[in-house]
């Protein structure tokens, strides 16, 4: 049942009070005031999502706290309403957003401080909160995608936020671009939806209508899915729309925290499992997503192990974490997608804002060749950006162990023994490339450039104070999701549910594992990450030249791996090119000069001729004039006659 | 041994075309305004018979207000020629052509 | 009016109508013009218009011809040359003009049967019987047009007069030698 809940309103206007403040007074007002503004109205929204968390626990399970903006379309039967919906699961969505979001804020008054526009970076994070807010709380699918965009705009704001380098610009362009193609495929599924509802005379896409009218969408289910789920690539960094988040790192670290980690690239998995109801009737699709997902995660972890910016091996890292969460969706298990989204934003955020701190603390540098050392000057970046390393590695009992761990188990327990072996593959490619990250950038030997050493500080604490919390969440985060039978068990998994597992999605659960089998699975996985993490100390602590050697004796191989498949170069090969070569010959020369033109000025021509030969008609001559006079009443009087002689 | 009036109105008709026939073919401008008012009496004959053949005065009123404004007409226009002449020095069309293109 | 003078009048109206059209001399053809005008009072008084016959020798004759020669005389015209140019618009509108004489004449031939003149009250065409058709049915006419005779008169005399002090008095003679291209009326 849905109680109205008005505060819900307060949670989306929080940070649109904070957009306005800071895009009309932001300058004028100074940094003291911006840099108070903007976290404080993610704050607020956090606060309110605390209270609407605490009403919501309190009625029966399966509820959802709503309130409706106003009413937006109406066109005969169809409306769509601005309208909110708090229930488990945007619950879950709106407290990662607003916390992390306001952790990052205050994260980044510090990063930012030396920079001039200062006001502009927190307008558009707030705007993207905005935005973020906008999608996961919509209670219907156009609203969604409204918010969907939204965030892609921000994206491509804030990545290009310093615009005057044509490189970073591009790679904004680059993100939006890539975002859009998978927009279309959203809009197609959208269209596929109410074509299958309306054909049957119903007309809502709002969530709960279209929940309880799913079995009319069995046979567009697969259809629709695959459509829904090429958006989702595009915005979640999926084979084949991925090539924009590795670029998308030329923005400031904050953004590369919030946006392309914790939230908007999680919005494809929270859109799958908002319609789950959609993709459990096409199970087609939903191999498509799991296959999907788990070939992003191994293929994106391959590439991230021979990355030398920091950054990128963190983009990377992304890309194959996301592959983990779709390839949870993708096996049915909704809530356990959700649970790796929840921890990743914790720990993958702080990964990012550690990143930030190092290359803050290096002056800008973010080739990891050129670090190394800094554990002694960078104490508490050292300590958080190990806590998260092991969050991430899937080591117990940090969060991402409990999260990675229940999608492996679903992947294996639902019969798809082959995804299941890449996950686990993966897993230890992700321990080994994430510690050669630590180890590479903390221990051993400084390669730090002489004169940036110097001046290498640890971050202030306006920095440092969100490290901490984010190593907080990322150690004890993942409690929330024991396996059966310890402690509370399954407390998130019940939690979501209600949301997330109608009577199709239940037909489709996989026994709950008996003990034994569980735990031999949680053995491997714990087993696949210590192997990584020991390859990792040979190879960069212990003998720091042998990855060198290995490199020079396989350098046709690690050359395709560095230079990521080439991915991006096939695309412009296949893709931009011809599409310049169809814009410029055909469309351009074609179309616009000879058609378009050619009708325009056509017609500017014609009159202009025509007139040059009318304007003989104008003889000057009266006796012409009088003449055609005469003809004219000869033609009168003919009628005249004709008429007298009928 | 009376005249029908269908006589008259094609007397009429023929003075008329003659009228409109020196129009077209004479240069000198004077010469097409009398032929203005050849066409303008031959109007007048048709009105006057009609009106006879009627009955009523009402042709002969419609003739004495041509008239008038022939008169007017005529003076007004006479005008004008003078002061073209006075312009341009001669009174042949072909050389009054100032509309033309 | 009997045949025969009708027959008469009729061909004199239109051998002075061709003269109008075909003499070279400006002063002929007004002079054919005039022997048209007369004609046609003639024809007026015939069908009873007696006042309008004479109306028309005195004021068309008397006076708009005469107009018509003073300006002749005013600007010295010559004769026409020898026939210039324009064969075609000559040919074409001497077809025309035919054209309309038959178009107008069948009309008048295959309309209702025109039938003989008929008996007209006493005092048809007077003087009394004109006067008093003016001045009750068509009063506003009457009154408008004499405002248009005033405008008339005004507007001939502001059109035709010359800058002062100009070349008002010289002969004719010396108006046609001298160039004058930029003298306007006004």
């Amino acid at each position: 049942m849905t109680q109205s809940f008005p505060a819900l309103g307060l949670i989306v206007l929080f940070p649109a009070l904070g957009l306005l403040f800071n895009l009309f007074w932001g300058q004028r007002a100074g940094r003291p005031a911006v840099s108070f503004v903007a976290p404080a109205m993610i704050f607020l929204s956090f606060a309110v999502a605390l209270w609407g968390l605490a009403r919501l626990l309190a009625l029966p399970a399966g509820s959802a706290l709503g309130f409706t903006l106003w009413r937006w379309i109406e066109a005969g039967p169809f409306h769509a309403d601005i309208a909110l919906r708090f229930d488990a699961l945007s619950a879950v969505m709106t407290l990662v957003v607003t916390g992390v979001g306001a952790v990052i804020h205050v994260y980044s008054v510090g990063y930012m401080a030396d920079d001039e526009d200062y006001a502009r970076y927190f307008t558009y994070m707030n705007l993207f909160e905005l935005a973020m807010l906008v999608l996961v709380l919509a209670d219907n699918l156009l609203l969604m995608f409204i918010g969907w965009e939204g965030v892609g705009l921000c994206s491509y704001l804030l990545i290009a936020f310093w615009y005057g380098n044509p490189q970073f610009a591009y790679s904004g362009r680059k993100a939006f671009i890539v975002n859009r193609i998978g927009d279309a495929g959203f809009i197609l599924g959208i269209l596929v939806i109410v074509g299958a509802l309306a054909a049957n005379g119903v007309w809502t896409l709002t969530f709960a209508g279209m929940h309880a009218h799913a079995v009319l969408l069995r046979p567009v289910a697969v259809s629709a899915g695959l459509l829904l789920f090429l958006g989702a690539t595009g915005k979640s960094a999926q084979i084949p729309l991925y090539v924009w988040l590795p670029d998308a790192m030329v923005g400031p670290t904050p953004v590369s925290a919030l946006i392309h980690a914790a939230t908007m690239v999680t919005a494809g998995v929270y859109m799958i499992a908002r319609l789950n109801f959609l993709f459990t009737l096409g199970p087609e699709a939903m191999r498509v997503v799991a296959i999907i997902g788990a070939l992003t995660s191994f293929f994106a972890a391959t590439v991230a192990i021979v990355q030398s910016d920091i950054k990128r091996v963190l983009a990377y890292s992304t890309i194959s974490q996301i592959g983990y969460m779709m390839l949870g969706v993708g096996v049915g298990a909704f809530a356990a997608g959700i649970f790796h989204l929840m921890t990743h934003a914790f720990f993958k955020g702080l990964l990012f804002l550690c990143a930030g701190s190092v290359i803050h603390a290096l002056g800008g540098e973010q080739d990891m060749n050129r670090m190394g050392g800094l554990r002694h000057k960078l104490p508490t970046t050292w300590v958080t950006m190990l806590v998260a390393t092991l969050a991430i590695s899937g080591v117990p009992p940090f969060a991402g162990f409990f999260s990675k761990d229940l999608i492996l188990e679903s992947a294996y327990t639902s019969g798809h023994i082959w995804l299941w072996l890449l996950g686990v593959i993966t897993a230890g490619l992700t321990a080994f490339y994430m510690f050669r990250l630590l180890f590479m950038t903390f221990h051993g030997q400084s390669r730090v450039a002489p004169d940036t050493a110097h001046h290498v500080h640890e971050s202030p604490p306006v920095m440092t104070i969100p490290l901490i919390v984010l190593a907080v969440l990322s150690a004890v985060g993942g409690l929330v999701g024991l396996p059966n039978g310890v402690l509370w068990g399954d407390a998130f998994k019940r939690f979501l549910a209600p949301v997330v597992e109608g009577t199709a999605a239940r037909a489709l659960t996989h026994p709950e594992t008996i003990g034994a089998v569980g735990a031999i699975l949680s053995a491997i996985a714990i087993a696949a990450a210590l192997i990584g993490i020991t390859l990792a100390w040979v190879l960069y602590l212990r003998n720091p030249d042998l990855p060198e050697t290995l490199a020079e004796r396989m350098r046709g191989l690690y050359r395709i791996v560095a230079r990521k498949y080439y991915v991006d170069e096939i695309y412009d090969l296949i893709i931009t090119r011809p599409l310049f070569w169809g814009s410029t010959y055909v469309l351009q020369r074609g179309v616009d000069s000879l058609v378009i033109d050619g009708i325009v000025d056509g017609t500017g021509f014609t009159v202009e001729e025509s007139g040059e030969g009318l304007r003989k008609l104008e003889t000057g001559n009266v006796q012409h004039y009088a003449f055609v006079y005469l003809l004219g009443v000869l033609m009168i009087a003919a009628y005249y006659i004709y008429l007298v002689m009928r | 041994m009376t005249t029908p009036i269908g006589y008259f109105m094609a007397l009429s008709a023929v003075l008329f075309a003659i009228g409109v026939a020196g129009m077209l073919i004479r240069r000198n401008v004077i010469v097409m305004f009398m032929s203005i008012e050849l066409m303008l009496n031959a109007v007048n004959l048709a009105f006057v018979a009609l009106g006879r053949r009627v009955g009523s005065m009402d042709g002969q009123v419609i003739v004495f207000f041509v008239m008038t404004v022939a008169a007017a007409e005529a003076a007004v226009g006479l005008a004008i020629i003078i002061s073209l002449f006075r312009s341009r020095e001669t009174l042949n069309a072909d050389e009054l052509n100032l509309l033309r293109w | 009016m009997p045949l025969w003078l009708f027959t008469f009048l009729a061909v004199i109206a239109i051998v002075g109508a061709f003269g109008v059209i075909l003499q070279r001399s400006p002063v002929h053809c007004l002079l054919a013009l005039a022997l048209t005008l007369v004609d046609v009072g003639v024809l007026f008084v015939g069908l009873g218009a007696v006042t309008l016959g004479f109306l028309q020798i005195i004021i068309y004759v008397g006076a708009i011809m005469v107009l018509f020669l003073f300006v002749i005389w005013l600007l010295n015209l010559q004769s026409e040359a020898k026939p210039n140019g324009h064969l075609a618009l000559k040919f074409f509108g001497s077809i025309g003009a035919a054209a309309l004489a038959a178009e107008l004449s069948v009309f008048f031939f295959s309309a209702q049967p025109i039938s003989r003149v008929t008996s007209t009250p006493s005092g048809y065409g007077s003087v009394e019987d004109l006067a008093r058709m003016l001045f009750s049915d068509y009063l506003v006419a009457f009154e408008v047009t004499s405002i248009l005779l005033l405008a008339a008169l005004a507007g001939a005399i502001a059109l035709a007069r010359r800058v002062p002090g100009a070349a008002l008095l010289r002969a004719p003679a010396e108006i046609q030698r001298a160039a004058r291209p930029g003298s306007t009326v006004r």
